[in-house]
């Protein structure tokens, strides 16, 4: 049987000559950092040589980034971090409607908490958000201003640069430090530009299971003057910031992946947007379908598409049955029964999400494998269709 | 018990990548090989129709039967599914039930319950019980319907909840969707249906009818979250 796996913004394989740079660090080089024998100092040579290289990729000082366990918890040590720190009475942060649940969760709970005050804009019908937007939303009090560097979803990319820039402009015009800026680049690390300064961002999360790299590792880039404070205590790693023994094997690995990313990046790109846009333009074919998020703003791998009048997780088991593995946002296929808040962000009904597949392309992708792809998918929407009460007008999505 | 079905391989990981869930053999053969689905609605225009929504998910469902009149037995039941892999196997399973050994009296058949359709589908996981219900339901609809259209119109069972909470007119029946949607303590429930709100003195009869439900749909233990 085929197995074609089209699910890598879920997450990605580890890559092999990531993997060989990985193994001396399990059972040869064991030591602890922390360590003054030469067992913990080969080891803590490893993480040095790591952050430096991933300091190099994103134009940032080596004691600018924080090792953790992953998106979620550099997500949560920025935010939390930040807004615990801050002693002001009123603390106002500003977020998006299609940010991850480590970010969109964390701050809901912050503000029923009472801890802030919560602003989350909106985004346009491809999943953008819109700069004025931004800087209308702004206020003497806001402290953080937290937006997704790619769409987990819809591939949408932001334009965080010039977000950055007319932060800039804000603190400049307003002699305040603040907000500090913050995104989330999980989905993005493997495939955009790094580079913090070009950014203009303050904290930058990302992960190694999204990139080729091992799970359970991830790091935040935190800008020199920036101050926040610890969620994890303990013995003091990270510079006080992430306490626990370094995940010695994980940081290579991940500093290992995000080297052979950004260097095989640009002719990758290439290569993915045409099977994408291959995938795309097949599938649209499809009567009844419509591209969710952005045509060229968008992931080189993503393709999302709601299959109308179809139920998104039926869709997905099917499509497992015949070796192809994707996702959807649909209600059944969430624990609580919720459909995707990015699809129904973007202003489409309920009905769009119930029916929505997000194929995510890799580097195992190839062009048969989406021809296979086109050859299935149309009979299962064929099937499932034929069984479904429902219809629906295609109008009621313009 | 449908709580017991989550075991073995996992088949499919929820969108989010991080609670995987599991369908019986059963259920993975009425899904992938539904029985009785409707081919020809024109073909079937006379016949005595349900259709339902679940508030829960937003799915629906749609089922067709034929009655011999003589013998109130079913002689041909069809159905539609617009949900997910547990709905479509659950009125898969339902259609096999009603017209298996010659056909169910109307009598049989509103006796049927998603229980029945969930012990032979060999188990649902806990958050997919909601979907069972539904075929359950479109059925009830479409022998209603079929009374109708004999003008037997005494024979026609309405359900109608009863009000437990007069003021946030809350019905049994809200309490019973609530605990189907995973609601299964009475924070939970108020949080989907604002009992009690006005009225508190109703609170010890809600944890009574929760209590009820939970065991009815979801074994008696409280589930995990999910
Ligand atoms: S029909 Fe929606 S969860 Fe089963």
């Amino acid at each position: 049987m085929k197995s074609i796996y089209l699910d890598n913004a879920a997450t990605t394989p580890l890559d092999s000559r990531v993997l060989e740079k990985m193994q001396p660090y399990f059972s040869d080089v064991f030591g602890n950092p922390s360590s003054f024998h030469a067992a913990g100092l080969a080891a803590k040579k490893g993480v040095d040589a790591a952050r430096k290289s991933i300091a190099a990729l994103m134009n940032a000082h080596a004691d600018e980034l924080v090792f953790c366990s992953g998106g979620t918890e550099s997500d949560n040590l920025a935010i939390l971090g930040l807004v615990r720190t801050n002693k002001a009475k009123v603390k106002h942060v500003i977020t998006s409607a299609i940010e991850h649940p480590a970010v969109l969760e964390l701050l809901t709970h912050l503000q029923k908490a009472g801890e802030i005050e919560l602003t989350i804009l909106s985004v346009d019908k491809f999943g953008l958000v819109d700069v004025r937007e931004l800087e209308k939303a702004l206020r003497p009090e806001t402290i953080l201003v937290s937006i997704m560097y790619a769409n987990n979803e819809i591939g949408t990319i932001e334009p965080i640069a010039d977000m950055g820039r007319a932060l800039l402009k804000w603190r400049k015009t307003h002699n305040t430090p603040f907000p500090y800026f913050h995104t989330d680049a999980c989905q993005a690390a493997g495939v955009l530009d790094l580079d913090v300064e070009k950014l203009h961002v303050d904290l930058l999360t990302l992960n190694g299971s999204k990139i080729y790299g091992p799970k359970g590792v991830g790091l935040l880039f935190v800008r020199r003057g920036v101050e926040i404070e610890p969620i994890i205590y303990g013995g003091g790693q990270e510079r006080g910031l992430r306490s626990g023994t370094e995940n010695v094997p994980g940081i290579v690995g991940l500093a290992a992946a995000l080297e052979i990313a950004q260097a095989e990046k640009e002719k990758e790109n290439v290569r993915l947007t045409k099977l994408r846009d291959k995938l795309t333009a097949g599938l649209l074919k499809i009567k009844k379908t419509k591209l969710n998020g952005h045509a060229t703003e968008r992931l080189p791998n993503n393709v999302n598409i709601s299959f109308l009048d179809v139920e998104g997780e039926a869709a997905v088991l099917y499509l497992d049955a015949q070796g192809i593995y994707c996702s959807t946002g649909s209600a059944c296929a969430s624990g609580s029964l919720d459909p995707s808040h990015v699809i129904l962000a973007i202003g489409l009904p309920y009905e769009a999400a119930h029916g929505s597949l997000r194929f995510t392309l890799g580097h195992s992708t190839k062009p048969a494998d989406i021809d296979y792809v086109l050859k299935v998918v149309p009979d299962v929407m064929a099937k499932l269709r034929h069984m479904s009460p429902v219809n629906l007008d295609m109008k009621y999505f313009k | 018990m449908p709580n017991d079905s989550q075991q073995d391989n996992c088949d499919i990981v929820s969108r989010s990548g991080d609670q995987g869930w599991f369908y019986s053999d059963t259920v993975k053969d009425y899904f992938f090989n539904p029985r009785n689905f409707m081919r020809d609605e024109e073909a079937y225009k006379d016949a005595a129709m349900g259709l339902v929504g679940s508030p829960a998910c937003g799915d629906a469902m749609k089922v067709w039967i034929r009655v011999d009149p003589a013998t109130e037995k079913i002689t041909d039941c069809k159905w539609k599914t617009f949900g997910c892999g547990s709905a479509i196997a659950s009125t898969s399973m339902l259609s096999v039930m009603v017209l298996e050994n010659s056909g169910m009296t109307l009598k049989q058949a509103r006796e049927l319950k998603p229980q029945d359709i969930l012990a032979r589908l060999g188990g649902l996981p806990a958050r997919k019980i909601h979907c069972s219900v539904l075929g359950d339901k479109a059925l009830r609809a479409a022998i209603n319907d079929w009374y109708r259209r004999q003008g037997k119109l005494e024979k026609v069972e309405e359900e109608h909840g009863r009000i437990i909470d007069s003021v946030a007119k809350v019905t049994d029946k809200d309490i019973e969707q609530a605990v189907l949607e995973g609601a299964d303590t009475l924070e939970k429930v108020q949080a989907k249906t604002k009992v009690g709100t006005g009225d508190p003195s109703c609170l010890p009869e809600v944890e009574q009818l929760i209590r009820f439900y939970r065991e009815k749909y979801l074994g008696s233990s409280p589930k995990v979250e999910v």
